[in-house]
C-alpha cells in the first residue's frame, strides 16, 4: 500500500507535516506492514487540507481530508491495518465516490495530471506517468518546424494572461538568426490571490522542464531560464531537484538522449516586484537591473535577454507542451471551444465553499465552476460576483453566471481569462472596495516610468478612497472614467494599460453601488467602515452581556438584564458584536 | 577587531564567502544581494559600500536595485517576522480587520518593527493558502481563518512564550 501526503504550500500551512510525522511514527511502530509513505504536491482540494491518499495494491485510491494526527491514528488502525476505510473522513475515491466527488468529476486534467499523484522529487514517478515522452518524440522523430506546426495545430494559447497563440510566438523566435537564443519560463505569478503556477512547480516540476526543452529545440535555444517568484521557496527547491535529476538522466544538458541537442536550464529568483511579470521588465531583472519595462518593438523575439532573440512563456503554457507532443495536437484541440482549446487551471478562492486548484476543459460556464465544482458561497449568502484576472482583470456579476469560460466570451464582459485567479464574492463584499483594493495594488507596484500610470492611478486611487470614506462628490464617477481611459491609452506597459479594468468593470455592473456611496453615503454591502453604524435595538436586547464581553474595545455598555447600547465614539466597527448576539438585537446600516 | 572600521573581521567572513562564488558582474547583482541579505538579515550600509568597491558597480546602482525590489531590507528586522496576507482571497475575507487588530495589538504600523525588537510586521500578497483566508504567517508557521480576536490572542501567546510583557 502507498500513502501519499499532500505537502504543497497549503498542505504544509494547514499542518501536513504533523500528519506526515504521525503516519511515519505509526508505521515505525508496526514494522511488519507493507506501507510506503510518500510526499506529493497539491491534490486540488485545498479546502480539505491536510489531505492524504491511500492507494491499495490494485491502484484504488481513497482520499482523506481534514486529517489531524489523531485522525491519522484512526485511519491507520481502521484502513491500513484493518482494511476498512474510515468513511467519515473520506473525501473522494478513485471511482468518483466520496463526499466531495463532485469537486473532481467536472474537471479534466492535463496540466495537473501528475500533480498530487507523484512525488515531485522523484523523476522516476514522473517518467512512469509519461514525463519526457514528448521530449523524446520531438527530438528523435520531429524537426523543429514539425514541433512548431504541432503546437500551432493544437491551438494552445498563452496561459499567462494575454492569450497569444504559443505556436505563433515560437515561429517568430525560430525565424530569427542568432548565435544564441533563450527560452524563458515566466514563473513570477504576481496576481495576489493566484497559485496555479506555484502548484504546478511544486507538484510536477518536470512538466515545465519538458516544455522548456521542447520549446528550446523548436526555436533553436540552447539556454533556458525559469524566472521564479522569490516567495516560492518550496517550488524553487523542487525545481532545483528536478533539474538536477533530469541532468543526471541525460534529459537536460549536453547531447540530450544522444540526439545532439543540448539544453541548459537556470533558475533566476525574482525579488518581489509585480511588474517583473511583464516580459521586458523580466528580462531587465534577469540582467540584474531595476525591473522597468521598455518600449516594444523591438520585441523579445527579436532582441530579448542580453540582446538575443528570446521567447517567454508562462508555467502553465509550458506544462501543456509535453502532453501535446506526446498525445498529438488533434487530441488537445478536441478539448475546449471553437476558438479556445484545451484546459485552464484556476485558483478558486475567496468566499467559496470548496476552494482549491481546479483544471477545467475550456467551455464550462462560471456557474459550473462556482456552483458545480466550488459548491457555492461558504457563507450560504447570495453569490454576488467573481473576479477573474486579478489586478488586470475584472468582476463578472451574478447575472452573467452562465458566461462561457473562453478567451473571447470573457473579454466581451470586460473581464479577462487572466492567468487563473478566480475570486468568488458574496453579498457582503463591496464592489467599490474591491476596485480600490486592486488599484491600491497596481498603484504601489507601478514602476514609475510613465506619468499616466504613476500619477494617473494615484489620482484614481485617491478618488476611490474618498468614495469609500463617504467623501465622494458628484462628478467622481465621470472623473474616474476619464482617467481610466487616458491611462489605458497612454501607459507604456500592460500593468498601466490594464490597471483601470477592475474599476471599469465594477462601474459597468455595479454603478449603483458607487452612487449609493457618493449620494446616499451608504455602503450597501455594509463593508466601508466610515459609512456604517452598529446599533442595538433596546426592544430586542435582553441584556445577556454576550456582545459586551466580545467587543475588543469595550464600546458596549449596559447592566446585565437591561438593554445595552453602543458608544459610537469608541466603536471601531469590527462587527464582532453582530455575530455574537443570539437575539437579533444588533443591526448594521 | 579591525581598527579602521571597528568591526570584528568575522563580520566580513560571510561577505567574502558569498562574493567568492560570483564573478561580480552586473547580471549577478540580484542573486548577490539575496545571498547577502540571507547572511546578514538585511543589507547593511557598509556591506553595500564594500560590494561596490569590490565589483565596481556604483553604490547608486546597487541602491537603485535594492530599493526597487520589495524583498530587500535596508534595516534590521525583528526576531520574529509576522507577515499578514493582503492577497485577494484574504482581502475579501476580512484581512483589513485582522490587520487593524494586529497593528493595534503591536502598537506599530505595517513595515515596522516593535521597539523591543521582537516582531517585524510585513504585508505580503498571497501566502498560498487562500482556502485558509485570512492568513498570517509567523516565521514559517501559517495561522488561518483568523478574526480580530484570534489574531490578538496569537500575539499575546507569542509574547507569553517569549517571556515578555507588552
Ligand atoms: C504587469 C504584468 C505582470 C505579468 N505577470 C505575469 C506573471 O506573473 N506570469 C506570467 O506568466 N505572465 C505574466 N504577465 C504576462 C507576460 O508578460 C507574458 O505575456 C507571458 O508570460 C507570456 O507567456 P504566455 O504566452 O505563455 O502566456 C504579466 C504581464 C504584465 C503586463
Ligand atoms: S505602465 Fe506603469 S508599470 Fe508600466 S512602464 Fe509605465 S509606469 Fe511602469
Ligand atoms: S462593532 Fe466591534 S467595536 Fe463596535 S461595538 Fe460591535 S464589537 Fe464593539
Ligand atoms: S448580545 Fe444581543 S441581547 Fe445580548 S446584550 Fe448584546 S445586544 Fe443585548
Ligand atoms: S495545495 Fe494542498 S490541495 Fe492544494
Ligand atoms: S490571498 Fe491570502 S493566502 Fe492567498
Amino acid at each position: 500500500m502507498k500513502l501519499l501526503i499532500g505537502l504543497g504550500s497549503c498542505g504544509i500551512a494547514a499542518g501536513g507535516m504533523k500528519v506526515r510525522d504521525a503516519f511515519t511514527e505509526l508505521s515505525a511502530q508496526n514494522p511488519g506492514i507493507d506501507l510506503v509513505i510518500a510526499e506529493t504536491g497539491c491534490m486540488g482540494m485545498c479546502y480539505k487540507e491536510p489531505m492524504v491518499e491511500l492507494i491499495d495494491d490494485k491502484g484504488f485510491g481513497t482520499v482523506y481530508g481534514g486529517v489531524t494526527p489523531e485522525i491519522a491514528k484512526e485511519i491507520f488502525e481502521k484502513h491500513i491495518l484493518g482494511g476498512v476505510p474510515a468513511e467519515e473522513y473520506v473525501v473522494a475515491k478513485s471511482d468518483g465516490g466520496g463526499a466531495e466527488g463532485s469537486f473532481i468529476s467536472k474537471q479534466q486534467r492535463i496540466v495537473l495530471s501528475r500533480c498530487g499523484k507523484i512525488n515531485p522529487e522523484s523523476i522516476d514517478e514522473a517518467i512512469a506517468m509519461g514525463a519526457y515522452k514528448g521530449l523524446e518524440k520531438a527530438l528523435k522523430s520531429m524537426t523543429p518546424e514539425e514541433v512548431i506546426a504541432e503546437v500551432l495545430a493544437s491551438g494552445v494559447k498563452g496561459r499567462g494572461g494575454a492569450g497569444f497563440p504559443t505556436g505563433l510566438k515560437w515561429k517568430f523566435a525560430a525565424a530569427e538568426k542568432a548565435d544564441q537564443k533563450y527560452i524563458i519560463c515566466n514563473a513570477d505569478e504576481g496576481d495576489p490571490g493566484a497559485f496555479m503556477d506555484r502548484s504546478v512547480l511544486e507538484g510536477d516540476p518536470h512538466s515545465v522542464i519538458e516544455g522548456l526543452a521542447i520549446g528550446g529545440y523548436a526555436i533553436g535555444a540552447s539556454e533556458g531560464y525559469v524566472y521564479a517568484r522569490a516567495e516560492y521557496p518550496i517550488a524553487i527547491k523542487r525545481l532545483q531537484i528536478a533539474i538536477k535529476q533530469a541532468e543526471e538522466r541525460g534529459l537536460l544538458g549536453d547531447n540530450i538522449l544522444g540526439t545532439g541537442f543540448s539544453f541548459h536550464l537556470h533558475i533566476k529568483q525574482g525579488a518581489g516586484a509585480f511588474v517583473c511579470g511583464e516580459e521586458t521588465a523580466l528580462i531587465a531583472s534577469i540582467e540584474g537591473q531595476r525591473g522597468m519595462p521598455r518600449m516594444r518593438p523591438p520585441y523579445p523575439a527579436n532582441k530579448g535577454l542580453f540582446g538575443k532573440p528570446s521567447n517567454i512563456n508562462n508555467v502553465e503554457t509550458l506544462a501543456n507542451i509535453g502532453w501535446i507532443i506526446r498525445n498529438g495536437a488533434e487530441k488537445f484541440a478536441a478539448i475546449g471551444t471553437e476558438k479556445s482549446k484545451g484546459t485552464k487551471v484556476f485558483a478558486l478562492a475567496g468566499k467559496i465553499k470548496r476552494g482549491g486548484l481546479v483544471e477545467i476543459p475550456i467551455g464550462l460556464t462560471i456557474r459550473d465552476v462556482v456552483f458545480g465544482i466550488g459548491g457555492g458561497t461558504v457563507s450560504g449568502k447570495p453569490f454576488k460576483a467573481v473576479q477573474l484576472g486579478g489586478p488586470s482583470g475584472g468582476c463578472i456579476p451574478a447575472e452573467l453566471v452562465d458566461t462561457v469560460i473562453d478567451y473571447d466570451t470573457l473579454n466581451a464582459t470586460g473581464a479577462i481569462m487572466g492567468s487563473g485567479g478566480m475570486i468568488v464574492m458574496d453579498e457582503d463584499n463591496c464592489m467599490v472596495d474591491i476596485a480600490r483594493y486592486f488599484l491600491n495594488f497596481t498603484q504601489s507596484e507601478s514602476c514609475g516610468k510613465c506619468t499616466f500610470c504613476k500619477i494617473g492611478t494615484k489620482r484614481m486611487l485617491e478618488i476611490l478612497e474618498r468614495i469609500t470614506k463617504g467623501e465622494g462628490v458628484e462628478g467622481d464617477i465621470e472623473k474616474l472614467e476619464y482617467l481610466a481611459d487616458q491611462i489605458r491609452r497612454n501607459a507604456l506597459c500592460g500593468l498601466g494599460q490594464t490597471a483601470p479594468n477592475p474599476v471599469l468593470t465594477t462601474l459597468r455592473y455595479f454603478r449603483h453601488e458607487y452612487e449609493a456611496h457618493i449620494r446616499d453615503k451608504k455602503c450597501p454591502a455594509h463593508q466601508c467602515k466610515a459609512l456604517i453604524k452598529y446599533e442595538i435595538d433596546p426592544a430586542k436586547c435582553i441584556g445577556c452581556t454576550a456582545c459586551a464581553k466580545k467587543c475588543p474595545v469595550n464600546a458596549i455598555e449596559g447592566k446585565a438584564k437591561t438593554a445595552h447600547s453602543i458608544d459610537q465614539a469608541k466603536c471601531i466597527k469590527c462587527g464582532t458584536c453582530l455575530s455574537s448576539c443570539k437575539f437579533g438585537a444588533i443591526s448594521v446600516d | 577587531m579591525c581598527n579602521c572600521c571597528n568591526k570584528d573581521s568575522k563580520y566580513y567572513e560571510p561577505f567574502e564567502t558569498i562574493l567568492s562564488g560570483f564573478r561580480g558582474v552586473e547580471s549577478e547583482l540580484i542573486p548577490i544581494l539575496q545571498k547577502l541579505q540571507e547572511a546578514y538579515g538585511y543589507l547593511p550600509e557598509d556591506i553595500i559600500k564594500r560590494l561596490s568597491e569590490r565589483t565596481g558597480i556604483f553604490v547608486t546602482q546597487i541602491m537603485g536595485v535594492a530599493t526597487f525590489y520589495s524583498q530587500f531590507k535596508l534595516r534590521p528586522a525583528g526576531k520574529h517576522s509576522v507577515k499578514i496576507c493582503f492577497g485577494t482571497a484574504c482581502h475579501v475575507n476580512g484581512a483589513e480587520t485582522v490587520a487593524e487588530a494586529l497593528c493595534d495589538e503591536l502598537g506599530i504600523k505595517l513595515g515596522e518593527t516593535t521597539p523591543d525588537g521582537l516582531i517585524t510586521l510585513e504585508s505580503v500578497a498571497c501566502l498560498g493558502c487562500c482556502s485558509l483566508a485570512p492568513v498570517i504567517m509567523i516565521d514559517d508557521e501559517a495561522f488561518g481563518r483568523l478574526t480580530a480576536s484570534k489574531v490578538r490572542q496569537i500575539i499575546r501567546d507569542l509574547y507569553e512564550k517569549e517571556g515578555k510583557s507588552k
